[in-house]
């Protein structure tokens, strides 16, 4: 768990941070790349490097490093591996399971999140590097009582089969409202096409969209 | 993956002063500068890339595009791939540059991938990108095993006993037609390379893939104001109508006055170890008539050095229908 006295010593990520007592030492020793960066000085941030408490560190992964993340609207306080993707931390950290892992090699788009109101393959971004960005995932676009207006068309239109790409296809729509996107169905699919979808819903999902962008009623798929 | 230590540029000189201490700035760089991550990250998973220490450069302001005042453009190395293929003076008087960016990789790629990431895209050939293969690109000396294996998309310009790797990028392809400069910064201080001669062939040393040191910063690219009168076009054909990387595609931007070619800038994509420009094909068209004829005389110009592998000899001809097409659709507008 986040140590909650830290909150008063977090600094802007991309301001120099001050080294925070014995702790800068254990961890570049434990990296084993200390000698790379030694002459990077206080002007770079060293992610980690904000002072913990060595009984947090004990009882966690040895490398971990302190990321604060902001992600549908709520702040978490992490302690992650560097290596941690986003597309796992929102998963396995933040247990938000609805940004899906197909390929994890940003091939797919199941894993599809909006950053800073831009849709990008969560599996593809580091998660330390998207500290203090605002982002979404399609838990935050709607809720079950209260669905996105893309939602509901994905629902109407029946716009999937067994559902595991859908959420990744529902951000990508959803972003594409704000893209410079041609009104045809062709222009949709284009815009679409780092979304896979292994059942070949495809049609629906374009019907989906469509009727969202001319703000009509869907007609209920056949 | 590995593990690495990650670590965020308060700025230029700090990223540069860091990114130093790596023996070399081509594969098996001991540190990396990090962009948007669609390649190293990607690459890192596979093990491919094994960097100790990761510099985010992405909050370096290297993030603008400018118009100068004579027409030229300059774009920062952080600039995303979709902002600079959406911009409206990049469409307007750069569209070779928009289509050839737009062709490539999907809308979320794009609004991660930068202007210096894309510019050092690795190649798809799948024996660089399996540990468990020989490639001499990712381990020197280890043999090249495309040469007599799968290579249906792999090169048939510029390349070598050692390496047959095609250079994935479409952004590359239009930035070489549009004689654009790479600005770097390093420990010597600032150079310009033109885009001709940052990436270099594979030869014996294919690990080596353009003239970066360590330390070198890629900061910005220029572009030159647009030729009076020209026009551009990017075409690229490939399997599936999106998403797919080209197995052969042409930028060309033209001049064409009274019926007449008076300037032409051409370069291939999908078919070379690097942005393929062809002065040939440039040599063939300038002063000719625009004719279909001269076109095809030009693609054949383009393609004469090209060496087909056991699966990719249909790429010489495509390539060439590619060009000639690209030059009939791009003088048609005109």
């Amino acid at each position: 768990m986040p140590d909650q006295d830290e909150s008063d010593e977090r600094v802007e990520a991309d301001k120099p941070l001050k080294f925070g007592r014995s702790t800068r030492r254990t961890f570049l020793s434990r990296l084993g790349t200390a000698s790379l960066l030694a002459t990077a000085g206080p002007v770079v941030t060293v992610f980690g490097q904000r002072p913990v408490k060595e009984e947090a560190m004990s009882s966690e992964l040895k490398d971990a490093i302190p990321v604060t993340l902001h992600v549908n609207g709520a702040k978490h306080d992490l302690r992650i591996d560097p290596r941690t993707t986003l597309l796992d931390c929102l998963r396995e950290n933040l247990h938000l399971t609805g940004s899906k892992k197909g390929c994890d090699h940003g091939q797919c788009g199941a894993c599809t999140v909006h950053i800073n109101g831009r849709r990008v393959n969560s599996c593809l971004c580091l998660a330390a590097m998207h500290e203090g960005e605002e982002i979404i995932t399609v838990e935050g676009i709607g809720q079950a009582e209260n669905l996105h207006p893309m939602q509901a068309a994905f629902v109407t239109c029946d716009a999937y089969q067994c559902g595991y790409c859908t959420s990744g296809q529902i951000m990508s729509a959803v972003a594409l409202l704000k893209e410079p996107c041609g009104p045809e169905d062709s222009e949709v699919k284009e815009f679409m096409s780092g979304n896979i979808c292994r059942c070949g819903a495809y049609p629906n999902i374009v019907a989906a969209i469509q009727s969202v962008r001319q703000n009509v009623k869907p007609e209920k798929a056949g | 993956m590995k593990t690495f230590q990650l670590t965020r540029a308060a700025d230029s000189a700090q990223a540069i002063a860091s990114a130093a201490k790596a023996s070399t700035a081509q594969q098996g760089a001991e540190i990396r500068f990090v962009g948007g991550g669609t390649t190293l990250i990607d690459l890192m998973k596979l093990n491919v890339e094994q960097p100790q220490a990761l510099v985010d450069i992405n909050r370096l302001p290297l993030d603008k595009i400018e118009v100068l005042p004579d027409g030229g453009l300059t774009i920062g190395a952080v600039v995303r791939n979709s902002d600079l293929a959406f911009h409206p003076i990049v469409r307007k008087n750069h569209t070779v540059l928009s289509e050839a960016i737009l062709s490539g990789a999907s809308a979320q790629l794009r609004n991660m991938a930068t202007t210096a990431g894309n510019l050092l895209q690795r190649t798809r050939c799948m024996y660089f990108r399996a540990t468990d293969m020989p490639c001499n690109k990712r381990e020197p000396g280890s043999g090249c095993a495309a040469i007599h294996g799968v290579n249906r998309s792999l090169a048939i310009l510029g390349t070598s006993e050692h390496c047959i790797a095609t250079n994935p990028s479409d952004m590359n392809v239009a930035m070489a037609a549009l004689e654009a400069t790479i600005h770097v910064r390093g420990t010597k201080g600032e150079r310009t390379i033109p885009i001709a001669d940052f990436h270099v062939l594979p030869g014996s040393t294919p690990q080596r893939e353009t003239v970066l040191e360590p330390g070198d910063l890629i900061t910005h690219v220029t572009l030159p104001a647009p030729a009076p009168g020209s026009r551009s076009l990017y075409l690229k054909l490939r399997d599936r109508a999106s998403y797919e990387f080209a197995l052969a595609s042409a930028a060309v931007v033209i001049t064409v006055a009274n019926g007449k070619v008076t300037r032409a800038r051409i370069a291939l994509g999908g078919v070379g170890t690097k942005p393929w420009r062809s002065t040939e094909a440039e040599g063939e068209l300038t002063g000719q008539t625009a004719t279909e004829g001269v076109f095809r005389k030009a693609a054949e110009a383009a393609l004469l050095g090209a060496k087909p592998q056991s699966e990719n000899g249909f790429k010489v001809e495509l390539a060439k229908r590619c060009l000639a097409h690209a030059l009939k659709l791009v003088t048609q507008t005109a």
